[in-house]
This record gives structure tokens, sequence and C-alpha cells, in this order.
């Protein structure tokens, strides 16, 4: 067993942890207010080649391990999950899902420019009446011989106004159930789409989420992903390593948290000495970093798994389960540490603790999880 | 032309410091490295002058005197964009040692212009520039602050007391760099960090030749006295405090 990082990964988590103080940091409680898009910060994210970090070179990726983007996950989320999950939603799910799966045209076309970060990806499965159950496909791909047809709603899509390829999952044969779902690379500017209103969301303000209505779009055949009828197992796929990225942002945020509570403790005074020294807060820090090393632990854990072309399913699934659970718990006891000051938005961590509660919905919610893990385990 | 930079290995500046050895030796133990701050933007400059040289700068080493703890920060002026690198395998200790050890490992490789920052952010000797510039027997220039390059000219910014002033000098020269040689490092991204990978680093013994210092004992500042809050309206209360407690009045 080894728990030591290569000098590699260690460059990685710097570099991100260097970009997250130089870039992020600044302007992070005004986008978070007026729920402006990280643009620039995106753009620049990109030029370091974090947009598509893990994608073979040879399609202008990164050509980086999933232990290295655990590690950039938790460093960029510690400071702004908003910039982390429009980074994870592009390299997890779109990304990997294209390159696992997308043929050498597609991979040509579409992977290679959202691997150089120059345009961003978005996925789009959940629907008005289709989240946990994402069997319940109402968006329909009519098969017209040489092309589909995409008409049906699609909810809570994640940089939807600003990704230009959409990964569109939608029903084919109703008949089939879900064995009938196809999955999609959409243009974004294909005429028939648009865009609901921009979802005044509670945290994460700065990615911009919206509903995405199709109507009679046209999707040439050679952009459907698989065989006809792989879009269900693509999108589970997808989500399975997705959900190392949430892992990684939720222990970020809780990481965060811990960083700002320890710093803020030993600098507060209350009693005539710093309230660090104090039992009540001393123990809430050691709580506190132990759940943050327990999530760490287990997404690193799951990341190396799948480095080594191992199962990793259960495994992801707990580290995204555990993590978010923590992220909420830790920032929480994050504001409390910081009492009054903890509530108002100078000190980043009722933002922290606002963005830690979408980790245990989106991508899977917390109960999603633990199916999947009771599964594994008690499945024959 | 060529250009060398020197890195020293230096601890992360928000690093607890704590000695061992009866207070002679720093305890290394559970320390992040960083390249030297005036070294890495010597760095940065070599490579902005040699993106905009139009293929005149053929190439960007960087040196190191080091065990294999410096090999990180090595591995990382790679990815940031340095071509090759040389790590003198041995101990630092001390000025007239690093720069001896420097100025043996590249006297014969052939190089125009040698950076070095202007003080280690450890040690803060502030000699090393200089020395190697003695042993290599090539003129330095200290101070710098800007390094120009048009056409085959070189034309060096120093600050000087109440001013600056414009050097230009024969190759091959050391130039000892400061603030303002350029804005902020750089971030390697991931094509640098790939490719560092592959970029020669060639470990070499050190030369014969020992120290001439060492070191007799570290001593930590005391530390800071508690901040106490007066009154505005206390002045009676301050004058008094000031003289009777700080003693400064």
């Amino acid at each position: 067993m080894n728990f030591e990082f290569t000098e590699e990964q260690l460059m990685i988590r710097d570099a991100a942890r260097d970009f997250a103080q130089r870039e992020l940091l600044g302007d992070v409680i005004e986008r978070d207010a007026t729920a402006t898009f990280p643009t620039e910060h995106v753009k620049k994210l990109a030029e370091l080649g974090f947009m598509g970090m893990m994608v073979d070179p040879k399609y202008d990726g990164g050509g980086m391990d999933t232990v290295s983007y655990i590690l950039a996950m938790e460093e960029i989320s510690k400071i702004d999950a908003s910039v982390s999950v429009i980074m994870s939603v592009n390299n997890s799910l779109v990304c990997y899902g294209l390159q696992k799966y997308g043929n050498e045209a597609q991979k040509e076309k579409y992977l290679k420019p959202l691997a150089r970060g120059e345009k961003i990806g978005a996925y789009l499965l959940s629907e008005p009446e289709a989240g946990s159950d994402a069997t319940m496909q109402r968006t329909t791909a009519e098969d017209k011989g040489d092309h589909y047809i995409l008409n049906g709603t699609k909810n809570w899509i994640t940089s939807a106004n600003s990704a230009s390829t959409y990964l569109v999952m939608a029903q084919t044969h109703p008949e089939k159930r879900h064995h009938g779902i196809n999955v999609f690379i959409v243009e974004k500017d294909s005429p028939g789409i648009s865009l609901g209103p921009h979802e005044d969301k509670m945290g994460m303000r700065s990615s911009d989420t919206h509903s995405v209505m199709f109507t009679d779009v046209k999707v040439p055949k050679e952009n459907r992903i698989g065989e006809d009828g792989f879009g269900f197992k693509f999108a589970m796929k997808a989500l399975e390593a997705g959900r190392l990225g949430i892992a990684a942002q939720a222990l970020g945020i809780a990481s965060g948290a811990l960083e700002r509570a320890i710093q803020y403790s030993k600098e507060r005074k209350a009693f005539g000495t710093e309230i660090a020294n104090h039992q009540a807060i001393a123990f809430k820090i050691a709580d506190m970093a132990v759940k943050v090393e327990n999530a760490r632990n287990l997404c690193l854990k799951a990341a190396w798994l799948k480095d080594n072309g191992k199962p990793f399913t259960t495994e992801g699934s707990m580290a995204k389960l555990y993590a978010a659970d923590i992220a909420m718990e830790v920032t929480t006891e994050a504001v409390q540490i910081h009492g009054g000051y903890g509530y108002v938005k100078e000190y980043h961590v009722e933002r922290l603790m606002r963005e830690a509660k979408l980790t245990q919905i989106y991508e899977g919610t917390s109960e999603i999880q633990k199916i999947v893990i009771s599964r594994g385990l008690l499945r024959d | 032309m060529k250009i060398l930079v020197c890195i020293s290995n230096v601890p992360d500046t928000t690093t607890k410091i704590r000695f061992v050895d009866d207070n002679k030796a720093f305890d290394k133990n559970g320390v992040q490295w960083i390249i030297n701050p005036w070294d890495e933007l010597a760095l940065t400059r070599a490579l902005e002058l040699k993106e905009a040289s139009g293929g005149a700068i053929e190439k960007i080493s960087v040196i190191t005197v080091g065990t294999k703890d410096a090999e990180p920060v090595m591995r990382k002026a790679l990815a940031i964009g340095a071509d090759d690198g040389i790590r003198v395998d041995t101990e630092a200790k001390d000025a007239y040692y690093v720069a001896m050890q420097i100025a043996e490992a590249i006297k014969d490789g052939g190089y125009d212009m040698i950076l070095a920052g202007i003080e280690s952010s450890d040690y803060n000797g502030s000699a090393v520039g200089r020395m190697i510039a003695e042993f290599l027997e090539i003129p330095s220039v200290s101070s710098v602050s800007k390094i120009e390059m048009e056409g085959g000219n070189i034309s060096l910014k120093r600050e000087i007391d109440g001013g600056t002033e414009v050097m230009e000098t024969e190759l091959p020269f050391v130039a000892i760099v400061q603030k303002g040689i350029a804005l902020e490092p750089r971030i390697p991204n991931m094509r640098g960090i790939m490719m560092a990978r592959k970029k020669p680093l060639a470990v070499v013994a050190p030369a014969d030749g020992d120290a001439l210092t060492e070191f007799a004992g570290f001593e930590l500042p005391e530390a800071k006295a508690a901040c106490k809050m007066v009154d505005e309206d206390n002045v009676k209360e301050l004058v008094n405090l000031l003289h009777t407690e700080a003693k400064v009045i």
C-alpha cells in the first residue's frame, strides 16, 4: 500500500490551488451574488488544460489520471464550487462519455474542442418528471432514417446556456422502456432548441442552470452514440464516473470550510483567549477534520480503482454519498464556529454551506447512492 | 543563444520553522518546497524572452544544487517551460559552495545569459549570483528589474538610489534579478506537466571543495506580544503604557 502522491499529482494539485487563489478567490462572492457565469475564469482554466484533463492527449486532453482529477477538483471547490461543477460536468460526464463510447468521427469533431476547453459540454438527462427515476424519459427521438427528430424538455441542465455541445438522452422505442433510450450529440444552436429562464439557485449561483426545450430538433444519425438503445446504459456509465467529480467537489467544499474554520478559530478571541483554545471549538475542528479525511480517502480509493481498471461503482457511490453528507455537516459547523460572521457573505462559509446542499442532490441524490451501494452488496 | 536560470529550493513561506541538532540545522520534516520566488520570476522572464525571440533563444536550462528533495521544484520548472535541467547532487551548504558547484557544472555549457534571483527566501544571502560570475570570470549586473532583447542587443535596467540605470554587457554574463523582472509566475498547464516527464533532468556529482562557512546556531525571534487595545479617549493610559510597559517613551 502506498499513500504517497506522485510528483506529478502534487504538481497538478498545486497548479489547481494557485489557480483558485489567483483567479477565483477575488470575485467569487460577487459572482455568487450576481449569478454571473465565470466566462473568463473558465477560459483560463481551459488554457491550463483542466477542462479535459483526463482525456487522452491524442484527442487534445491532458492525459492525467483520476487521482490527479480528484486533487484538482478538491482545490478548485475549496474556493468556488460553481467553477468546479462546470469543470466536473465537462470532464467526467461529457468528455468521459464521448471518449469511452463515441466513435472516431465523433471524437474528432466534438471531443477535441471539449478537451481543449474551447467548447463547454452539457449533459441532458433529468426531466421535469424524471430525476432519480431516469428510466422515465419523456423526451422523444423519432427515427426518421438518416436523422432523428427530438421533442421534449430537459431540466436542471448545468452550463445549459454556456455550453455548445449537448449530450441528450431521449426515448426512441417507448415499448422497450429504458432499453429504448438513445443518446445524441446535439449542437446547442440547432434550430428548435430554446432555453427556459436562468434558475435562481440557492448555491453554485455562478454556474448557469436552465431547462432546455426541444421542438422538432433534427439530429443527424451519425450523432447517435453507440448502438440503437444504448442511451440508458451510457447515461448510467457516465454518471458512475461523474460521481467521482462531484464527490471530490463535496470534499473540497468541506475541506475549504474546515480550513476557514481553523483559521478563524485561531484569530477570534472570546473569554480572554482564541476560541481555538476552547474545547467546544477544538473538538468541533477535530470532528470536522476526521470527516474530511475520511471523505478524501474514499474519493481517492474510488479514483485509484478507476485508474487501475477495477470496478469502482460501489466505492464511487460511497465517496459521493459520504462526501456530500459530511460537506453539509462540516460547512454547518464552520458557520457555527464563525458565529454571526459565518452568517454573512464576507466570510465565505455561508456560501460553502449553500453549495454543499446541492452535492447531496445532483448527479444522484444521497438516497440513490444508498440504492447503488446496497444493491452492490446485496445482489448475488 | 542559451539561457540558464539558477533555481533554489526553498520552504514555502507558510512553513512553520523549527530547528534540530541543538539549533544548528533546519528541520526539513514535513516541509513543502517551492521554487524560490525570485528564481521563479527569473524563469518566467526567460520564457517570455524566448517566446518573443523568434528562435534566437534556442534553449532555457535550469540548475539547482540540492539533494533529491529538490527534484519536484526542478520538475515544476520544466513543466512551466524550461527545456532541460541539471541537479548537482549535494546539500547546499553555503553561498560559496553553491556558486562553486554551479560554476563547475556549467562552465562548458555555453550559456550566454545566466539569471539568478537576488536572494533566496530562506537564507537571504544575496551572494550566489555574484559569486558565479566571479568563478566564471564573466560580467555580472545586480538588482536587475527589467531585461529587454532587441535584435541581438540585450539591455538591463537596474534600480539605483533615486532612479534607474540601463546597462549593456558582453556575453556571457550573469544578471541578478529582483522585483519587476516579471509580473507573475506561471502556473504549469497539463501539457507542460506531461512534457516535463520526458525532459532531461541530469543529476551530476558535486565537484571537490567545501563550504567556507558553517551554521553555529539559529534562533527564532521572540513571539509577538499580545496587542493591547486602548480606548480612543484614554490618551493618559496610552502614554502611561508606552512609558511603563513598552518603554518606548
